[in-house]
C-alpha cells in the first residue's frame, strides 16, 4: 500500500506538486492573517477576483499548447467589456443581449488573430502585439467622450458579484448557512465517488491496471474531505457566486474537450509535432482557428466579468491581464515547447497566482513585494516543471 | 608519392548496440584527392566526424595521426585548428547574412573590440578569387543558388588556413554545371598543395578527379585503389562496395499480386519557385504489390512520396494520378488518407511520431475518429486497440502508456507502421523503412511487410539500402536527380545495375 502510494507520487509528481503548492501557499496566508485568509468572505472574494483571468488561462493554455502566445487579450477583454457597457448604457440593450454581442466579436476577434497566423504565416508574438496595440487604443476610443461608463443593469452586474440565491433558506437548520451550496456540494461529492467506482469497473471490464481497492478509498476519502472543505467554508458566506458557476461551466467543457474528444486530442498532436500532425491527415490550420477562436470567446467572457464585477467598462480594464493568464498557464505546467498543459492545471494556476495577491493584500504587503513574490512563483514553478520533467527521463 | 599528411589506424566505434566502424584504417597523402566511397551505412559519415572531433577523442578507439602527430580532438574547434575543415551536406551559412560575413563568420579580423569591415570585405574577396567565384561579396547567401552557396563554404574553409578539406556530398545537390565547376576548383586546389578528402555517391566524378580511391562497407575498410596503377574503374568500385551476396534475412512470401492496378501517376511533375523538384514520372502499383523506388539519397524520392501524399510542401504539380482508377487531385495529407493513401515518413522523430505523446495516442493519431462517438473519443477501446497492435507487431514496450521519445528507433518505426495499419490504407508508402534499426528489427519489420501485402495492401517502399530493395520488391523503379532512370522487373534488377542507373542522371 505504502509502495503503491510512492509510486502513484512518482507518477503524478508534476501534477500534484501543484496542488501541494496552492495547499503550502494557502496554510502559510491562513497563518500570518491569523485565519482571515481562509475566511468564508475572504475565499468567496478571491474566487470572484479569480474567474476573469481564470477563464483567459483556460484558453491561453490551449494557445500555449499549440505553441503560440496571445498578448492581445487583455486589452481585447477590456475593450470588449465596454462595447457592452456601451450597448446597455446607450444603446438600451438588454444584459443578455450584450453578452452575447461580447462574446461574437470576441470569437470574430479571435478568428481575425488566427487568419494573420494561420493563414499569412505571421508570428503569433507579433501579430497579437500589434492587437494590444489596436484593441488597448480601442478601448481608449470608445471611452474618450464618457470615461468610465457606468453600467446599471441587474442581470449583467449579478454575473460578477451575485450570488445564487438560497432556494433551501427557510429551512429551520443551520441558520446562517447557504443550503443549497451544501446540498450542491453534497451531490458534487456523491458524483464523484460514483464516477472514479465506475471508471474503475470500466477498466477492470477490460482488464486494465487499476488502482488497488484500498488506495482508491483513500484517494476518494481524501478528496472528498478537501470537497467538503471548500463546500463549508463557501456555504458560511453567500454561498456560490455566479462567476463560479460561469468558470464551472467553462472549465468542465473545456477539460472534457481536451481529455475525451478527438478535437482535443488533435490539438495537443498540433503542438507536440506539427509536422507529424499534418502528415496524419490533421488540419493544423484549422486547429489554429479553432484555438484562437476559442481564446477570443473567452477573452470575451473575461471582459464580461470584470465589466461586471466594477459595474462599469473603465479606460484601463484589462491592462496585464494576458500576463497573469500567461504566468497562470506557466505555473500550471504548460509548456512553452508545446504539446503539454492542461485546462486544470492552469485554472490551480490562477489560483496560486490569485492567492499570492490576495494574502499579500491581507498582510499588507506593499505592491513592489508583491510582484517581486509573483515573479519568484513563476520561476519556481517553471523550475520545478523542468527538473521534476528532466528526472522522468 | 608525397608523406601522408592523415593516418587514421584501427579506428573503432561503436553506438549501443551497433558497431558503426569496426577497425577501419585510412591513409591519405600530401596533396592528393582522396575518395571515400561506400553504400548508405557503410560509415563513411561517421569516419569523418570521428576525424573532426564531432564524435571526440575517448568515444572511439585507434590513432589519429595528423602530420606526424598524433591527435586527440576533444571537438570541432580543436580539428579545425590544426587545419582539417569538414564541409557537410547541409551547409553551415547563416542565409540572412552577407557572404563577406559568412567567410569570415568566427573568426572576424579585429581593430581593436570592433570588427575591421574593410580588411574583412578584402580578404573575402580574396577568397572568393581563389574559388572562382565572381561575385559582389556583400550579397546575401540567401540570394544564391547551392552551387554558389557550395563554393562559398570551401572560401570560408580556405580563408582558415586549411591543410585537408574534407567534402561529405558536395554534388549530391548540384546540377551538372555546378558539378563540373567543382570539381574544377578542386583540381585546382590541388596544384595549390591543399589536400582534399572527397565523399561521394556519384562513381563517375569519382573516377573523373580521385588520386585514390579508398572503399568502405559495413563499417570495415575494404579496400584502397590506386588511379595511377589503373585500378579504378568502375566496375572495380560497385564490386567492391556491394561486395556481398544478399544472404536470407529476407523472409519470402506467397505470391498473390493480382494484376488490378491501384496506384497510377503519369507524367508527374513538381516544381518550386526556383527549381524543378520532379520531372515528368510515370509509374503504376499493382494490388499486393511492393514496388521498391531506389536511388542516391537527395535524388528525390521522399518529394516524391510526399508530392502523392497530399503535397504538404506545397509543390506546384503537373501530371495526373489515379487511386483505384478514379482520377485525383489531392489537396492535403488528410485528403490523400481519405483517398486510401497512408505514407509514413523517412523522419520518424521530425515529422513522423509525436515523441512526447505515448504510444497508444500515435498508434490512433490519424484515424482517432473510427474510435469516438461524436467526437468523444472511447479511450478504454483505444488502450485496446494499441494492445492489440503491440502484440501484433511485437512492439517492445512496458505498456501503451509508455512515452514513445523512450523507445529504441525499431520500435519507433513499429509504432509509426501501426498508425498507418489502423488507417487501413490500400497504399502504404514507406520511406526508409528500417533506417537506423538493427537486423532483427528488420526482419520484424520485412515480415510484416509481407503479411500486408498477402491481405491485399499495397506498398511503396522507399530505400537507400540495395539488398533490401531487392529482397523485399516485385519491380523497382530507380529515381536520379528528380527523373526516373528506369524500370526493372526484380529478376532483371541487381546492385550493379541499379548503382548505374542511380549515378547516371
Amino acid at each position: 500500500m505504502i509502495k503503491e502510494f510512492q509510486k502513484v507520487m512518482r507518477q503524478n509528481i508534476r501534477e500534484y506538486g501543484m496542488y501541494i503548492a496552492l495547499f503550502v501557499i494557502m496554510a502559510i496566508f491562513t497563518l500570518t492573517t491569523k485565519g482571515v485568509f481562509i475566511s468564508s468572505r475572504n475565499v468567496a472574494n478571491l474566487i470572484n477576483q479569480t474567474g476573469y483571468i481564470a477563464v483567459l488561462a483556460v484558453g491561453m493554455t490551449l494557445v500555449i499548447v499549440i505553441r503560440h502566445i496571445d498578448l492581445s487579450v487583455g486589452f481585447l477583454a477590456g475593450f470588449l467589456g465596454a462595447i457592452g457597457a456601451i450597448a446597455m448604457a446607450s444603446w438600451g440593450w438588454s444584459g443578455p443581449a450584450a453578452v452575447g454581442l461580447v462574446l461574437i466579436l470576441g470569437i470574430v476577434a479571435g478568428l481575425g488573430t488566427a487568419f494573420l497566423v494561420a493563414k499569412l504565416g505571421i508570428p503569433s508574438f507579433v501579430a497579437t502585439l500589434a492587437g494590444w496595440l489596436i484593441y488597448r487604443g480601442a478601448l481608449l476610443l470608445v471611452t474618450l467622450k464618457t470615461g468610465t461608463i457606468i453600467i446599471d443593469n441587474n442581470f449583467f452586474n449579478a454575473l460578477g458579484n451575485g450570488n445564487v440565491p438560497d432556494l433551501l433558506g427557510k429551512l429551520k437548520f443551520l441558520e446562517g448557512v447557504h443550503k443549497l451550496t451544501l446540498l450542491l456540494g453534497l451531490l458534487a461529492i456523491l458524483y464523484f465517488i460514483y464516477s472514479e467506482i465506475r471508471t474503475r469497473r470500466t477498466k477492470l471490464a477490460y482488464n486494465f491496471e487499476v488502482l488497488s481497492a484500498g488506495m482508491l478509498t483513500v484517494k476518494i476519502v481524501f478528496i472528498a474531505a478537501v470537497m467538503c472543505c471548500v463546500t463549508w467554508v463557501l456555504a458560511g458566506y453567500n454561498g456560490i457566486s455566479w462567476t463560479l458557476v460561469i468558470v464551472g461551466v467553462v472549465v468542465v467543457i473545456y477539460d472534457f474537450v481536451t481529455t475525451q474528444t478527438v478535437l482535443g486530442r488533435h490539438i495537443y498532436a498540433v503542438g507536440g509535432n506539427p509536422d507529424a500532425a499534418e502528415l496524419s491527415g490533421i488540419s493544423v490550420k484549422k486547429i489554429t482557428f479553432v484555438v484562437f477562436g476559442s481564446m477570443g470567446l473567452l477573452a470575451g467572457l473575461s471582459g464580461i466579468l470584470f465589466a461586471s464585477r466594477l459595474q462599469s467598462a473603465t479606460t484601463t480594464a484589462g491592462t496585464l491581464f494576458e500576463l497573469d493568464a500567461i504566468a497562470a498557464a506557466f505555473i500550471g505546467g504548460a509548456s512553452a515547447a508545446g504539446g503539454v498543459g492542461k485546462v486544470t492545471g492552469s485554472i490551480i494556476g490562477a489560483l496560486v497566482y490569485m492567492s499570492l495577491t490576495s494574502g499579500m493584500n491581507l498582510m499588507g504587503i506593499d505592491i513592489s513585494s508583491q510582484y517581486i513574490v509573483r515573479g519568484a512563483a513563476l520561476a519556481a514553478a517553471v523550475i520545478f516543471d523542468v527538473s521534476t520533467r528532466r528526472g522522468r527521463k | 608519392m608525397n608523406a601522408s599528411i592523415l593516418e587514421m589506424k584501427d579506428i573503432t566505434k561503436t553506438f549501443p548496440g551497433v558497431k558503426a566502424l569496426s577497425k577501419v584504417s585510412f591513409q591519405v597523402a600530401e596533396g592528393e584527392i582522396h575518395c571515400l566511397v561506400g553504400e548508405n551505412g557503410a560509415g563513411k559519415s561517421t569516419l569523418m566526424k570521428v576525424l573532426s572531433g564531432v564524435h571526440p577523442f575517448g568515444s572511439y578507439t585507434g590513432d589519429i595521426l595528423f602530420n606526424g602527430t598524433v591527435q586527440e580532438f576533444g571537438g570541432i574547434s580543436h580539428s579545425e585548428k590544426v587545419g582539417i575543415a569538414i564541409i557537410h551536406q547541409e551547409l553551415a551559412l547563416v542565409p540572412d547574412m552577407t557572404v563577406y560575413e559568412n567567410i569570415l563568420l568566427g573568426h572576424e579580423i579585429r581593430k581593436g573590440i570592433a570588427i575591421d569591415w574593410n580588411e574583412t570585405i578584402r580578404r573575402a574577396s580574396e577568397m572568393l578569387k581563389k574559388v572562382g567565384l565572381d561575385l559582389n561579396p556583400a550579397t546575401l547567401v540567401k540570394d544564391l543558388g547551392v552551387g554558389k552557396q557550395q563554393l562559398v563554404e570551401i572560401a570560408k574553409a580556405l580563408s582558415r588556413d586549411v591543410k585537408l578539406l574534407i567534402l561529405d556530398e558536395p554534388t549530391a545537390a548540384l546540377n551538372e554545371d555546378d558539378c563540373d565547376n567543382l570539381l574544377m576548383l578542386m583540381d585546382g586546389l590541388r596544384k595549390q598543395g591543399v589536400t582534399c578528402v572527397l565523399i561521394s555517391h556519384k562513381l563517375k566524378e569519382v573516377i573523373r578527379i580521385a588520386d585514390k580511391v579508398t572503399v568502405l562497407r559495413d563499417g570495415q575498410t575494404v579496400c584502397t585503389l590506386d588511379a595511377a596503377k589503373g585500378e579504378v574503374t568502375e566496375s572495380a568500385l560497385i564490386k567492391h562496395m556491394v561486395g556481398r551476396e544478399i544472404d536470407d534475412i529476407f523472409p519470402k512470401r506467397s505470391h498473390v499480386r493480382s494484376e488490378e492496378v491501384v496506384l497510377e501517376v503519369s507524367n508527374w511533375s513538381a516544381d518550386t519557385a526556383q527549381r524543378s523538384v520532379l520531372k515528368d514520372i510515370s509509374f503504376t502499383l499493382k494490388k499486393g504489390e511492393i514496388i521498391g523506388f531506389a536511388g542516391l539519397m537527395g535524388s528525390g524520392r521522399t518529394e516524391l512520396a510526399r508530392s502523392i501524399f497530399g503535397n504538404p510542401d506545397g509543390y506546384k504539380l503537373r501530371g495526373e494520378m489515379r487511386v483505384k482508377g478514379v482520377k485525383r487531385n489531392l489537396g492535403s495529407p488528410s485528403e490523400a488518407i481519405k483517398a486510401g493513401i497512408a505514407y509514413a515518413s523517412e523522419d520518424r522523430k521530425g515529422n513522423g511520431l509525436v515523441l512526447i505523446q505515448d504510444v497508444k495516442q500515435n498508434i490512433t493519431l490519424a484515424n482517432l475518429k473510427a474510435l469516438a462517438k461524436r467526437g468523444v473519443v472511447d479511450q478504454n477501446a483505444e488502450v485496446k486497440v494499441a494492445n492489440g497492435y503491440k502484440t501484433a507487431l511485437n512492439i517492445k514496450t512496458p505498456s501503451v502508456e509508455q512515452i514513445v521519445g523512450h523507445l529504441s528507433g525499431g520500435n519507433q518505426q513499429k509504432v509509426s507502421v501501426a498508425k498507418w495499419l489502423f488507417v487501413n490504407p490500400d497504399v502504404l508508402i514507406l520511406d526508409e523503412p528500417t533506417r537506423g534499426i538493427d537486423v532483427g528489427a528488420k526482419f520484424e519489420i520485412y515480415t510484416i511487410m509481407n503479411k500486408l501485402v498477402e491481405k491485399g495492401m499495397s506498398i511503396i517502399m522507399i530505400s537507400s539500402e540495395l539488398p533490401e530493395v531487392l529482397g523485399m520488391s516485385d519491380r523497382v523503379y530507380v529515381v536520379s536527380s528528380g527523373r526516373l532512370a528506369g524500370e526493372l522487373p526484380i529478376a532483371q534488377a541487381t546492385q550493379e545495375v541499379i548503382m548505374q542507373m542511380a549515378t547516371s542522371c
